[in-house]
């Protein structure tokens, strides 16, 4: 935000009247600006170099006032007062006009066409008769350097130069040259320079030094010469100290140059706008003609006044007050911003004046009206927006286990994303190419070189710069690391780790091999190779050789743990033995990670929105089911319903014994509740309304009774949505064939996933014929039952009594192919080994 | 046993450590799963001076009772004949009973003679000794230098005059008397300091002994014992604490208990602890969640120029975009793939405008918008999330939050990181107004405790109106920015294909201030980052933020 200094009697004299530091702030932050600080030049002079230096400074009291970074028209004295002035009613916003020379032509400025290779572009103007004072001067150059920080963009957008115009003889040139080829003598130097020397020259000037590389490699540099060949100035860099301009100057040429030709005509406007008060005729500013190389002419200033027609209610709307349109129009000429109502029902007129650019939306109107009204005298309401919340998946877990991992004993830690190259890969004894880490091109030190991949560096950093504290240090930290990955928009994604440390006299791989199973007790991960959790020895050159396992959970590895190699805790300034372990987090999420939230966006816009510049609301969709006509009838009739209520009557699905597809289908056709006269419909209606929430694992219908719907009608009304907005016919049809196509393509990617299979885990006890049995015999032929979806899962001999073991085996089965009967026959089917079989336990899953 | 201030009563937990040792020896052999166990420590109180001293402390008693007024711990050590720290003991034993006797702390210092001076005054000075060794013949120089006094008392005895030596004398210097006979004066003055007597000698002499190591001055620290208001001759024996045989026996009823020092502090409790900026982003989560916003996926820290600026209509050549504000990323540099609709309508917003804006006219490059960064702000996350729900078939009101890391590529300071965690909530529905900004945002922080606010005019690219959220601050008696919000503009909204009466609501503000002013925190690196102050961590109590 950029901030203007001004003396504040100066302020006080030209607003009409004084104010209290405590009033002063008010209204500053009634208008959103903020008086940042009260402070003079001697005290801003002693801080910044001491008070010996700043003895004869002023002391005059200053206002340093933060502005916001669109409102150029308020980065000087003028402006601000202008708007403060306007916003108080004390004062009509001035009327900006260009006018011609009296008698005589404008002044000229050609573009050459070399200069499309460096700063294309040129505006121009002229205030005439303009009367400097000490005050007035002062704040013409500051606003051009506040200019220049702000919309300029350190003048690499837009550079302005200002000219005494009776040291110079129009027209002027600007063009474009080799180095060598330019030679002046730059503002306040005593002799002439190539532009080559003056480079070399500013390369330590404190100022002009940062605007060197604009230009620095380009194989000419843009300048500008009068008539006679004197050189006005070298844009970005330096004017010429020819027509340098003083408080003698009466006539002042105005040119700016410039990469964006749209931010060049703003500056030359706010130029002209705030100065030209202080012409012989206030607020005229003399035109000058701008020739291109293609021979066109263009005339600046542009001081461009447009008009916009907006509603009172939108106003009102988006504000949320409910002022009259006539209101409204005075609220808004408060900010500068000339309206009146037409008088069609609530449309108002605004003027936008050329000192207000950053009105470019009515959104921009609405808000100048609403700092007008006072955002604070706005009433506060409450949107009646209903929502449930939701958690992010991922977000969620970690709460639940940052909570139990501190009731675990350890402490949890906080460390950077950004870290140094070493840190994550000499440090630990890994090269950097090794990692996957991005690499952050423009890092102002070694510490923001690259984003970690790993938790566990600034875990053992934490350690470091707490080696005063009590040992033992248990930390733990479940953060983000950043990894490369192609798969993503970005080529990176984040990666959610779990990393804990202990630190101590002794290396203590038991307690963060303890932390490890604590933890997977708590994401209720059991012990065991294959579907539970196990650690097995690994290689890494981390860890001290031997002492490094890697984390398998159902067969994939998570993480790994062990003990620190020594070279490593000496490389993060510790000295005691330390064993840690880092593991992701994500793979724990289970099944909420299908319904996992995900930044990713698609790619292709399935829906084709409408792009209207006016709004126009679009009609509900109607609930209406796809059809009603059914082998009972037409749903939609009473006889329909009729004849499925005598269906019914002694029937409690349509189809078969249990509830099916065929019940799903049939109660869709019915259009709403049925009527209570039909008792057997309604009875059965309810019934099937409650597996609402299952009706996808009901069983498949096996005939049809919903019949297919008629061909669409050629109703046009029943389109929900002009899809297209298109007039033309014909091209939406094509439309509408791209657009069956992807919903063709939709749904046959849809039908490839997989339906949702509804499982059983059972746990069957399988007794021997007697003690003589041969139990791996019988486990053998049990687990020879091959079946479409029966899988078969662990075993074990429970002693029964008198030396009989029973076989307690596992399986899990898909409810639809495999029942228990089924499994019961097939395996009291081994009668030499087999008594019986029973279901000890039955989940489904 | 803190409970106890008594020294003489101290608990020593024993810890066995064997089992450690085992577990690693079975471990380095590779046996399986090793479970560690830990023996509990039997917490076995030792009086240290026992009941086996009641003896001392009655005789001390009577020895009270006799004397009048009092009588001093030393004086009382050497008329019982036993050591001055067992009658010390004694007394806090006897404090620890309750108002037995009164105890005065009494210190004061005297003259003792120093190992040296001891050998001194029984042998006399080694001037003295040389003096009687040498024979009235005389002695070879050599031979004296061989006794173990013979070096310091022959200097000393010289400058005495006692001795005089014969360097021509045939066989070497030969060492004769001068006088017939000495007063050895240096061993009479330590024969007097042994006595008591010390002050009979003036201080320049004590000093001269003390420089030669004979004398040294001792600061002694005694008691002056005094009877008590509850005093007594006999003591009974309190108990420490309850045990499981008393309560078994039922003895606890006959027994008298040791009164408990409640002035203690308590053992701390072996425990790890969470960190005050995750229980502050806990608290904001939960407030959040209580106002039925859903959480955001933040979990991606690399975002493209174009949805963290572009897609959020902030022109290209913002000073946000500045190599100074953002970090870009080398590797990977380019974002791949976006949605190439909805690329041409952000493309033409910017350069041409529409949807009823001037746009900011100016070549827009898709170069630019590729740029991969880390991302500024969690309004990136949010644009994506918005551009999700305006692809959904039918638009549904939608109140979002997230509270993630931010980068900015900014000089460091006291405040100011690299990287710190931004909370912004999101709401879009129909209708919308500013008022209802205002008053979602004065729910919000009436959750915070926070109930004062006003609001500033503000500008930022991406929303308009834009407002600077201020709240009261009655410590420092003035109006401090707590947050920033606005409603987003059309131009970043409309291309995404929102519905045109949709408006967007939203606020954001920082995790880490709130936080350093919650707990206290000056440096916002003793509170982020590895140089936190984990004394800090452990120290800091829950948060609660409307408290």
């Amino acid at each position: 935000m950029p901030t203007v200094g001004v003396k504040r009697d100066f302020l006080f004299n030209a607003l009409g009247r004084t104010y209290t530091d405590e009033e002063f702030d008010e209204l500053c932050f009634e208008f959103g600006l903020e008086l940042d600080e009260i402070t003079s030049e001697k005290e801003i002079i002693s801080r910044e170099q001491g008070d010996s230096k700043a003895s004869g400074a002023s002391d005059l009291i200053l206002y340093k006032i933060d502005v916001p970074a669109n409102r150029y028209d308020l980065l000087c004295l003028e402006g601000l007062v202008r708007g403060l002035q306007v916003f108080k009613n004390k004062l009509e916003a001035p009327r900006y006009r260009r006018v011609s020379p009296d008698g005589g032509e404008p002044q000229r400025l050609i573009i050459t066409k070399e200069t499309a290779a460096v700063r294309p572009h040129a505006v121009a103007a002229v205030l005439r008769n303009i009367t400097f004072t000490q005050e007035r001067y002062d704040s013409f150059i500051e606003l051009q350097e506040k200019l220049h920080q702000n919309i300029c963009r350190k003048r690499s957008l837009v550079a302005i130069g200002t000219h005494d115009l009776d040291t110079i003889s129009g027209p002027f040139t600007y063009t474009a040259k080799a180095p060598g080829d330019i030679c002046f003598r730059p503002l306040n130097q005593t002799k002439e320079y190539t532009a080559t020397q003056l480079m070399s020259l500013y390369k330590t000037d404190s100022h002009l030094r940062h605007y060197l590389p604009i230009i620095e490699d380009k194989l000419v540099y843009p300048v500008i010469y009068d008539s006679n060949g004197v050189v006005l100035s070298m844009p970005p860099i330096i004017n010429g100290d020819h027509s340098k301009i003083s408080l003698q100057t009466k006539n002042v040429f105005i040119e700016c140059t410039a990469t964006d030709l749209t931010k060049a005509k703003i500056v030359l406007d706010m130029m002209v706008t705030m100065f030209s008060e202080y012409c012989a005729q206030p607020f005229t500013v003399e035109q000058a003609e701008v020739v291109y190389p293609d021979g066109k002419t263009c005339v600046y200033p542009e001081l461009a006044y447009r008009k916009e027609k907006l509603s009172g209610e939108f106003i009102n709307r988006k504000v949320g007050i409910r002022e009259s349109t006539d209101r409204i129009a005075q609220l808004l000429t408060r900010m500068c911003l000339l309206s009146q109502p037409t008088g069609v029902g609530d449309e108002i007129e605004v003027e936008i004046p050329p000192t207000r650019p950053d009105v470019i939306h009515a959104c921009d109107i609405m808000e100048d009206a609403a700092i007008a009204y006072g955002f604070n005298n706005i009433t506060r309401t409450t949107p009646r927006t209903y929502t449930v919340a939701n958690q992010f998946p991922l977000n969620k877990l970690t709460e639940l286990l940052r909570q139990d991992l501190a009731a675990a004993g350890f402490t949890e830690a906080l460390n950077f994303a950004l870290c140094s190259q070493e840190d994550i890969a000499d440090k630990l004894g890994k090269k950097i190419s090794e990692t996957r880490a991005i690499h952050i091109s423009n890092p102002k030190t070694a510490e923001f070189q690259v984003a970690r991949t790993t938790v566990l560096p600034g875990l053992l950093k934490t350690v470091a710069a707490n080696r005063k504290m009590p040992l033992p240090l248990k930390l733990f930290e479940i953060s983000d690391v950043v990894l490369k990955d192609e798969s993503k928009d970005v080529g990176a994604r984040n990666s959610r780790r779990f990393c804990a440390i202990y630190y101590n006299k002794t290396p203590g791989f038991e307690v963060i091999h303890g932390l490890l199973d604590r933890t997977m007790q708590l994401l209720d991960v059991k012990p065991a190779r294959g579907e539970g959790y196990h650690i097995q020895a690994a290689d890494d050159s981390t860890f001290f050789p031997g002492r490094c396992a890697e984390i398998f959970v159902g067969r994939k590895s998570v993480g790994r743990l062990g003990v620190l190699h020594p070279d490593v805790v000496s490389r993060f300034e510790l000295t005691m033995p330390c064993s840690a372990l880092e593991m992701d987090v994500e793979p724990f999420l289970g099944f909420t990670a299908e319904v996992l939230l995900t930044h990713d966006v698609p790619m292709q816009e399935t829906f084709k929105h409408q792009f209207p510049a006016r709004s126009q609301s679009r009609p509900a969709l109607p609930s209406r089911p796809p059809t009603t006509k059914t082998v009972f009838g037409d749903m939609s009739s009473q006889a329909g319903l009729e004849a499925l209520d005598g269906f019914l009557a002694d029937r409690s699905y349509v189809e078969g014994f249990t509830a099916s597809q065929a019940d799903a289908a049939v109660f869709d056709a019915i259009p709403s509740p049925p009527p209570p006269a039909f008792c057997h419909l309604r009875r059965w209606w309810s019934h099937i309304k409650s597996f609402q929430t299952e009706r996808a694992r009901l069983p498949p219908a096996k005939s049809q009774f919903v019949l297919p719907p008629a061909p669409p009608a050629s109703d046009a009304g029943e389109d929900d949505v002009d899809l297209f907005g298109s007039d033309d016919e014909e091209e939406s049809t094509e439309a509408a064939r791209i657009r069956e196509q992807r919903l063709a393509d939709y749904a046959a990617k849809k039908s490839k996933k997989p339906a949702l299979v509804a499982k059983s885990s059972i746990l069957l006890d399988v007794k021997p014929w007697d003690d003589e049995t041969d139990m791996a015999k019988l486990e053998e032929c049990v687990r020879s039952v091959v079946m479409e979806g029966l899988l078969w899962g662990q075993a074990k001999l429970v002693p029964v009594g008198y030396g009989i073991r029973k076989l307690q085996i596992g399986c899990v089965v898909e409810d639809e192919k495999v029942g228990t009967d089924l499994l019961e026959e097939a395996i009291t089917a081994f009668e030499e080994y087999v008594q019986s079989v029973d279901v000890a336990a039955f989940n489904k899953i | 046993m803190v409970y106890f201030s008594s020294p003489t009563f101290v608990a020593f937990g024993v810890r066995d450590t064997l089992n450690m040792a085992d577990v690693l020896a079975r471990r380095s052999c590779g046996l399986g799963h090793v479970r560690f166990e830990k023996t509990t420590s039997h917490p076995a109180s030792i009086g240290a001076s026992s009941m086996a001293d009641t003896g001392v402390l009655e005789a001390l008693l009577q020895r009270v009772e006799k004397a009048d007024g009092g009588v001093d711990s030393l004086a009382a050590a050497a008329g019982l004949g036993v050591d001055h720290q067992v009658i010390v003991g004694a007394v806090k034993s006897l404090q620890a009973l309750g108002d037995v006797i009164s105890a005065e702390l009494r210190s004061s210092k005297h003259w003792e003679l120093t190992e040296e001076g001891t050998e001194t005054a029984e042998q006399g000075s080694h001037e003295a000794r040389v003096f009687s060794s040498i024979p009235a013949e005389g002695l070879p120089q050599a031979e004296l230098m061989k006794l173990s006094f013979g070096k310091i008392g022959f200097s000393k005895a010289m400058s005495n005059n006692w001795i005089r030596v014969d360097k021509s004398h045939e066989g070497g210097p030969r060492i004769f008397r001068t006088v017939e006979s000495i007063q050895d004066q240096v061993r009479e003055k330590l024969l007097l300091v042994k006595r008591g007597d010390a002050a009979q000698l003036d201080e320049k002499e004590k000093n001269e002994l003390k420089k030669r190591k004979l004398l040294a001055e001792v600061t002694v620290k005694s008691y002056w014992i005094a009877k008590g208001s509850s005093f007594s001759t006999t003591i009974t024996k309190q108990e420490t604490e309850l045990t499981p045989e008393m309560i078994a026996t039922g003895s606890w009823k006959e027994k008298k208990f040791k009164p408990y020092n409640f002035e203690a502090m308590g053992v701390a409790p072996d425990c790890g602890h969470l960190h005050p900026l995750m229980k502050v982003r806990t608290q904001f989560r939960q407030i959040f969640l209580e106002m039925g916003f859903s959480e955001m996926p933040t979990n991606n820290f690399i975002e493209s120029s174009f949805w963290n600026f572009d897609s959020l209509f902030q022109p290209q050549q913002h000073p946000a975009r500045d190599q100074h504000d953002t970090f870009f990323l080398s590797d990977p540099a380019l974002a791949q793939e976006f949605p190439p609709e909805y690329l041409e309508r952000v493309k033409k917003v910017h350069s041409e405008g529409g949807y009823g804006s001037q746009g900011y006219k100016y070549d827009w490059k898709i170069e630019e918008a590729r740029k991969n960064i880390l991302r500024t702000h969690t309004t990136a996350v949010s644009a994506r999330m918005l551009y999700k729900l305006a692809q959904q078939e039918k638009f549904t009101p939608v109140k979002y939050f997230s509270i993630d890391r931010v980068f900015r590529n900014e000089t460091l300071d006291a405040t100011h990181l690299a990287e710190f965690h931004q909370i912004e909530g999101v709401v879009a529905d129909y209708g919308l107004t500013l008022g209802d900004l205002m008053g979602v945002l004065h729910q919000f922080f009436t959750k915070l405790g926070i109930t004062k606010l006003r609001f500033k005019p503000a500008y930022n690219p991406y929303t308009e109106p834009s407002m600077e959220v201020f709240s009261y601050h009655e410590g420092l008696k003035k109006w401090v920015e707590v947050g920033n919000s606005g409603v987003f503009r059309p131009e970043m909204l409309l291309p995404m294909g929102l519905p045109e009466d949709v408006s967007v609501i939203a606020w954001g503000l920082s995790l880490e201030r709130p936080t350093m002013i919650k707990y206290g925190i000056n440096n916002i690196r003793e509170l982020v980052g590895h140089k936190v102050n984990l004394q800090m961590v452990y120290d800091s109590p829950i948060c609660r933020l409307d408290s």
